[in-house]
């Protein structure tokens, strides 16, 4: 390639980055760093005037490197270098500064450190641009097939869904029914709905669509493979099931916790909220004093997560004992009670005005549940209270699947400390996991409303069909190179890698390391741990490293 | 939130992309500390990259102390991408010690000539085969039992790890002193200060190694010289 030609862009983002930087002695000091030939100084860089001034410079100028010193790659880089592309240079020789996110914002109140700041991450980027190279996209074919695991709500939705778009769909049950959770549940929260009608509803869609291929009592066995191109092994009691899934969708949805050994659970004169559904279902509610005890067994050092669907629970089977006998007296002792939306805190309201009474209590002082009553202190009366019961509820919170774990394995994909599998981004990637072509909804991912798991499960749909739609896929070459004179093949790569996208095959120079491109995820923790040092990470080599490394240690002049 | 502008970010698609031999680089160009701040153990974006930044990192720091430098100059923590407040307090924090510790190589009154060599010693000893060998296989040596049946206690594991590095860097020391000029071994370990006994050990075998050549006798002492490349 020809020398180095950088242009520097340098945003004022409206007044955050410019109110707080001096954004023009930014853009002059980047023409005193090597290969500078321009720099400029935009409103917003990414209007459409900033990004036509960017392509015009390109062929202008001839640049062959473009920084864009701004807000944050994480929502811009793509915006950025698809200008690049157009104008014709190659998008992987554009290169980031964060100046928003890193500066403006963080060094908010000492503008003159936050701009000194700001120069020396434009000097690292300056350093780093002039060693990239341009790479080209890898281009993926995509199996129209997708795989949904989990016949829940979710599960089911999301299946229906994708075979209504015309793709093909295995929809995979653990269990002999499809169903999931609402096979348990009674009535459905705040409308009152039989849950077995939605059930029912669901699953005769699903068996009278063509596309859809139900496998009860089957579990994933083996996964392997990248987006586009999974090869699923299915084993359904002795026998195995193989199929190609171009798109995989998590769906396997949580369950309740079983509250062993807690508040004297015993599943008869105390029981889970579950038990509870079951009882009314069946017509078996008797109780005339009944204790609800919310909280148990979550929002604690073990699991400090809130599960959000035990207060809805709690409210709707207290209004259904009221409702099946006014005069049941029903206490609920709550820390707080989590009742958001309009929806909801309506439903909150009802409850208190058909008498159901509530009790705060604090977890140092928790309820103790004894023979006939249950003793509480009340926080806010300041006094210990005693409760007759015939029955006590307890409201365990959703926890996950027992074998969630082994599935992320397979699947090669997180899950957080408490089992539950973790979406790309929070915000910018909810339902998609970092491996592509996989996806999650429903509780799998968090405990979940059925409203908010149906949704889910229309977005995972929706994110899973693009790449099923288009056809293929692009990858990031953000893989690693081999130097196969220098490899020994010793296998420290391989194992590195849990992806898979890094074997070690025999040759006729003996075992090398290969990359099985689309596997790959970009990490890089093949090449910082090889012992020959035999591995380029493309696009962040450790020249490219090493150069920032470089010009942040040199003194602003 | 607020943190020190001290602190400059490296962009690396994970944590284990931070090759241990540019971390002595930024401590060679004088860089004061350094962070390696990945995902939370458990919820690595690449599955089970960090368990590896953990356990090169730890023989990073193992090298440190080596070089004479405090291994607090280089802080190995896990803070997820919606942690922001808690990023803003380990930066507060780092900076702080750092500014503790003062200039590079004030905990141990080393010189800064003196310390410049020994952290490129150091640099090249991460480099070495032998020692990234060891730390890619330690998980599978202490976790997993080898072909044999048999589980390598951490212990045992730390101290040989402890002993290979001390064995490397001293002869990467010795290589460095015979870079620009032809020494004898009583000359290298004046110019250490180590003894001639252990120089002449790690002479013998990088000489073994083809590392270093003889290069004539002066006197009494054969001289040797670093090969070149």
């Amino acid at each position: 390639m020809n020398e180095a030609r950088v242009g520097v862009f340098v945003c004022h983002c409206g007044t955050n980055i410019g109110g707080f930087l001096d954004v023009p002695s930014l853009a002059k000091y980047s023409l005193t760093l090597p290969y500078v030939i321009f720099s400029q100084e935009n409103q917003y860089t990414c209007s459409e005037t900033g990004l036509t001034e960017i392509k015009d410079a390109i062929v202008e100028k001839k640049l062959n490197r473009v920084i864009v010193a701004a807000c944050t790659p994480r929502t811009h880089e793509p915006l950025f270098r698809s200008a690049c592309k157009d104008a014709g240079l190659n998008p992987y020789l554009f290169q980031f500064v964060n100046i928003r996110d890193q500066c403006s914002w963080v060094h908010m109140h000492d503008p003159e450190a936050a701009t000194e700041k700001a120069k020396a991450l434009i000097r690292m980027g300056v350093a780093r641009a002039v060693l990239l190279e341009p790479l080209e996209e890898l281009k993926i074919e995509v199996t129209p097939n997708a795989l949904v695991i989990g016949g829940g709500i979710a599960g089911m939705t999301c299946a229906l869904s994708l075979a209504n778009r015309g793709f093909e769909v295995k929809l995979v049950e653990k269990k002999d029914r499809l169903g999931g959770t609402l096979n348990n549940l009674y009535k459905l929260y705040p409308t009152h709905d039989e849950a077995s009608r939605l059930v029912q509803t669901r699953i005769k869609e699903i068996e009278k669509n063509p596309k859809i291929e139900i496998l009860t009592s089957s579990e994933v066995k083996e996964v392997e493979g990248f987006v586009g191109n999974y090869n699923v092994v299915i084993s359904q009691g002795e026998n195995n099931r193989f199929f190609k899934a171009g798109v995989i969708i998590v769906a396997t949805g949580a369950e309740a916790l079983r509250p062993v050994g807690m508040y004297g659970y015993d599943g008869e004169k105390v029981v889970t909220q579950l038990e509870l559904e079951r009882i009314l279902r069946e017509r078996r509610f008797k109780a005339n004093s009944v204790v609800m005890i919310q909280c148990v067994g979550s929002r604690n050092e073990k699991r400090a997560y809130c599960s959000k669907v035990c207060c809805p629970t709690a409210l709707k089977n207290a209004l259904l004992i009221k409702e099946a006998n006014p005069e049941a007296q029903v206490f609920m002792l709550y820390r707080d009670m989590v009742t958001p939306g309009t929806e909801f805190e309506d439903y909150y309201g009802k409850a208190r005005e058909t008498g159901v009474v509530f009790i705060k209590y604090c977890p140092e002082r928790p309820p103790v549940v004894e023979n006939s009553s249950v003793k509480v202190y009340d926080e806010l009366l300041d006094e210990e209270l005693s409760l007759p019961y015939n029955l006590v509820v307890l409201s365990t919170p959703m926890v996950a699947q027992a074998d969630s774990g082994d599935l992320a394995q397979k699947l090669k994909v997180p899950i957080d400390e408490d089992g539950f599998f973790l979406e790309a981004h929070v915000k910018l990637r909810p339902v998609d996991f970092a491996t592509d072509g996989i996806y999650v909804c429903g509780c799998a991912h968090w405990p979940a409303n059925i409203d908010e798991s149906i949704f889910q499960a229309y977005a995972a749909a929706s994110r899973a069909s693009i790449p099923m739609s288009v056809g293929h896929v692009t990858a990031e070459p953000i893989i690693p190179e081999i130097d196969e004179a220098e490899c020994s093949g010793c296998g420290l790569c391989e194992m590195a890698c849990p992806f898979k996208a890094i074997q070690i095959e025999r040759t006729e120079k003996g075992r090398k390391a290969m990359v099985i491109a689309a596997s790959c995820k970009g990490c890089g923790a093949c090449g910082a741990g090889c012992p020959q040092r035999a591995i380029t990470m493309k696009h962040f080599t450790d020249e490219q490293l090493l150069a920032q490394v470089h010009a942040l240690a040199e003194v602003t002049p | 939130m607020q943190y020190p502008p001290n602190v400059k970010i490296i962009r690396v698609m994970c944590s284990a992309r931070v090759d241990p031999t540019i971390i002595l680089e930024a401590f060679i160009q004088g860089l004061d500390g350094v962070m390696v701040l990945g995902c939370d153990l458990g919820t690595c974006h690449y599955l089970t990259g960090n368990y590896y930044t953990e356990r090169r990192m730890k023989t990073t720091k193992k090298v440190l102390k080596s070089v004479g430098l405090s291994p607090e100059r280089l802080l190995v923590d896990w803070v997820s991408a919606a942690e922001g407040e808690r990023f803003a307090t380990l930066v507060r924090e780092f900076t702080e010690k750092v500014r503790k510790l003062g200039p590079l190589g004030k905990e141990t009154e080393i010189d800064l000539e003196r310390l410049k060599t020994r952290l490129v010693a150091a640099k090249e000893t991460l480099a070495q085969e032998r020692i990234r060998w060891l730390v890619g296989r330690e998980r599978e040596l202490v976790e997993e039992k080898n072909v044999f049946g048999e589980k390598v206690p951490q212990e045992e594991f730390d101290q040989l790890m402890l002993q290979t590095i001390e064995k490397e860097f001293e002869k990467r020391r010795v290589l460095l002193s015979i870079e620009k000029e032809a020494l004898s071994v009583k000359e290298v370990a004046q110019k250490m200060g180590t003894s001639p006994r252990e120089v002449l050990r790690d002479m013998i075998s990088l000489e073994s190694a083809g590392l270093v050549s003889f290069v004539g006798i002066e006197g009494n002492s054969p001289k040797y010289r670093r090969v070149e490349g």
